[in-house]
């Protein structure tokens, strides 16, 4: 659980389980809490995500960020290479995308704001159609894929990173009784 | 029943195409000034695969007065042929390229066209196809172990093959049957990658200089202008030192060259760009001027600007010269040859050329050999269908047309690389010069009097051609026998009797009523 990651209490807990906590959050994958809630202190708990759903989430970004800067290397140099890394980088971000999409569509089931989680989904069912549309226009002969391919490419980069954003955020605020 | 094309247009992309196909549906596209539309390109390239079909009893179609037979079958990817001294048809077979994929696409790409090939690995050999007399021919192997053989020539210094990677010579004497021995390298061709990897051969009227055609490295500069070193070009080598230089550049993939009878012309067909629409870029059919640039990558039919190459280069678009004759776009030329008053009727004078057909195109074109008649040396008027049928009606392809000879007796011999087969086509009524081959042959179109349609056709053509004709003579029937003893080291032209013969063949040739 590396990427599972939460401010600790103050103070050492007193019961196993927290009472306000609803039952399926107790044995979420996601929800690693462990015995340490301490009943008498407000705390902030930031819900990790699960790790395969943070790497494939960070992935995406990366991947399309990736592309974006092959597409600028490409314009600024005529260098076919780049635009044939570019190519790859967004097959290999649309592996990930679609990935984190279904992790996102299982965290629906388990995330406690379910609105965050909504968002992130839909994000990237966005930035994967769009990369998917980016991926032909890649497809196309040399120059033919510019400028296009190169606005998809930053188009896409953004979405991926205010999903990662959110995903990575997604808080649990409340004070214990 | 499954379907018999792989089409890939999905909905969504049907959504985002420009509408396309009804603007030049309609007109034809050939001559020198073919309609150029904008250059469009949907999401996906419009990709029509044809699926192979069986002929089961069917042949290929020709015109009334003709007959078509499969001399040779069973081979190994098919691509030229060449009609020694003696008869012999000596037949190239491979299948070459080694481009590494490098993007999504080409995996992808790879997949869909290869439904539309042959699954035969290719042959690398030479086949020598020996005529037996009665029209069928007795097959046996040439040369073997051979780099995907495509472009042969026949000069008194010795038999030329153009491998994939090298253009290499072997000794010949007329009637030999197998080749003594390995051939010797004459000069390296370029062969890295080999995007487009057929060697187009022909050797000039007097045997000096043969004439490859290089492919370019890539559709339209995809794989970097490095890859295109020595590429799109047609190169002029001396027979006898192997020394080259580029004869001609821009041609993007000269699929099939020779010389025009008579003359030292050089003519070649090439296959243009794809992925700019339907109706882009026309294939063409031209004569080659020494040092001429031909447009590639820069730029298509003379000045139209080819958008996907970057950096620009507008002082090669302004010296690129445009091409002759459009045949119309993706029919994919492989095979050129000039006719012969041998082949007779209308078909006496121009140019044949076969098509392997298309791919880059919703509806399948090509598919054939046509026939481009010429006036004063010159094309004129539209491609007449020659050899027709590959395609079925369902869309699937039961053979396809690579290159196209004529015989000295006035036969077509075609190249199918999907059938694996070699077709020959004869005019029933011809003359004594044929090599007794008509008896067996089984007629496919119905049988009229075949002699008569030809006169009619012939004597206005030549009435025609003589008042305008006092600057170009070399492409007028009278012009042919004047010409021969130039070249006589390409190929046996026709025998001096020959303008007597297409116009004297009122007589019904036995043979051909037995049929």
């Amino acid at each position: 659980m590396l990427l599972s990651w939460r401010r600790k209490p103050a103070t050492l807990s007193l019961n196993a389980h927290d009472n306000n906590v609803p039952p399926w959050h107790q044995f979420s994958f996601n929800d690693f809490r462990g015995s340490a809630v301490n009943a008498a202190v407000e705390y902030t708990h930031r819900r990790g995500l699960n790790p395969l759903h943070g790497v494939v989430l960070a992935g995406t970004f990366v991947l399309f960020l990736g592309a974006a800067l092959s597409d600028y290397a490409y314009m600024a140099s005529y260098e076919i290479q780049w635009a044939t890394f570019a190519s790859w980088l967004i097959a290999s971000a649309l592996v990930c995308n679609g990935l984190a999409f279904v992790c996102a569509l299982f965290g629906l089931f388990t995330a406690g704001n379910r609105r965050r989680g909504l968002i992130q989904m839909l994000l990237l069912l966005v930035s994967f159609l769009l990369g998917f549309v980016n991926a032909l226009i890649h497809a196309m002969d040399a120059w033919a894929m510019m400028p296009t391919g190169l606005i998809l490419s930053i188009i896409v980069t953004i979405l991926a990173l205010v999903a990662a954003w959110i995903g990575f955020t997604a808080t649990v605020t409340r004070k214990a009784q | 029943m499954t379907l018999s094309r792989i089409t890939l247009t999905t909905p969504l992309v049907i959504a985002l195409m420009t509408a396309s196909a009804s603007a030049l549906a309609d007109t034809p596209q050939y001559g020198a000034n073919p309609d150029l539309p904008e250059p469009q390109r949907g999401l996906l390239p419009s990709m029509t695969v044809p699926e192979p079909a069986d002929w089961g009893d069917r042949k290929p179609i020709v015109p009334e007065g003709y007959s078509i037979t499969e001399i040779a079958s069973d081979l190994k990817i098919p691509r030229q042929t060449l009609v020694l001294p003696n008869g012999d048809i000596l037949v190239a077979e491979g299948s070459g390229g080694n481009a590494p994929k490098l993007k999504p696409k080409d995996f992808v790409a790879g997949i869909i066209k290869a439904k539309g090939k042959s699954s035969f690995k290719g042959g690398d050999r030479l086949t020598l196809l020996r005529p037996n007399g009665d029209g069928s021919y007795e097959q046996s192997v040439f040369a073997e172990n051979l780099n995907a053989p495509y472009g042969l020539a026949l000069t008194d210094n010795g038999l030329y093959v153009a491998n994939q990677d090298a253009l290499v010579r072997f000794d010949y004497e007329e009637g030999q049957t197998t080749a003594d021995g390995p051939p010797e390298v004459v000069t390296p061709l370029p062969s890295e990658i080999n995007h487009h990897w057929t060697k187009a051969l022909t050797a000039s009227p007097d045997g000096r200089y043969l004439y490859v055609g290089i492919g370019s490295n890539s559709n339209i500069t995809e794989r970097g202008m490095e890859a295109e070193v020595d590429r799109a070009e047609i190169w002029e080598i001396d027979a006898e030192t192997g020394a080259h230089r580029a004869y001609a550049t821009g041609v993007r993939n000269p699929t099939a060259l020779t010389f025009q009878p008579g003359t030292d012309t050089l003519w070649a067909v090439a296959n243009e760009r794809d992925e700019l629409g339907p109706d882009l870029v026309p294939d063409y059919l031209t004569s080659i001027q020494d040092g001429g640039f031909y447009g590639w990558p820069y730029s298509y039919w003379g000045q139209h600007v080819d958008p996907r190459v970057k950096p620009e280069n507008p002082d090669k678009v302004e010296s690129a010269i445009a091409p002759d004759y459009s045949l119309a776009s993706h029919r994919a030329p492989l095979g050129i040859a000039f006719s012969t008053p041998q082949v007779g009727g209308e078909y006496s004078d121009g140019v044949f050329v076969g098509q392997h057909g298309s791919w880059n195109r919703a509806d399948p074109v090509g598919y054939n050999v046509v026939f481009i008649p010429f006036q004063n040396g010159r094309p004129a008027g539209d491609p007449k269908e020659f050899v027709s049928g590959f395609l079925s009606d369902e869309g699937r392809a039961r053979g396809r047309p690579v290159g196209v000879t004529v015989a000295p007796d006035g036969s077509v011999i075609v190249a199918d690389d999907l059938t694996n087969a070699v077709w020959r086509v004869t005019r029933d009524d011809a003359g004594s010069t044929a090599p007794a081959a008509t008896s067996s042959d089984s007629t496919t179109a119905p049988g009229t009097a075949p002699a008569t349609p030809d006169d009619n056709a012939l004597t206005p053509e030549n009435d025609a051609a003589t008042p305008d004709d006092s600057t170009a003579t070399p492409g007028t029937e009278p012009a042919t026998p004047e010409a021969t003893p130039e070249d006589e080291a390409v190929m046996p032209e026709a025998p001096s009797d020959t303008p007597a013969d297409p116009s004297s063949e009122d007589r019904e040739d036995p043979a051909t009523t037995a049929t």
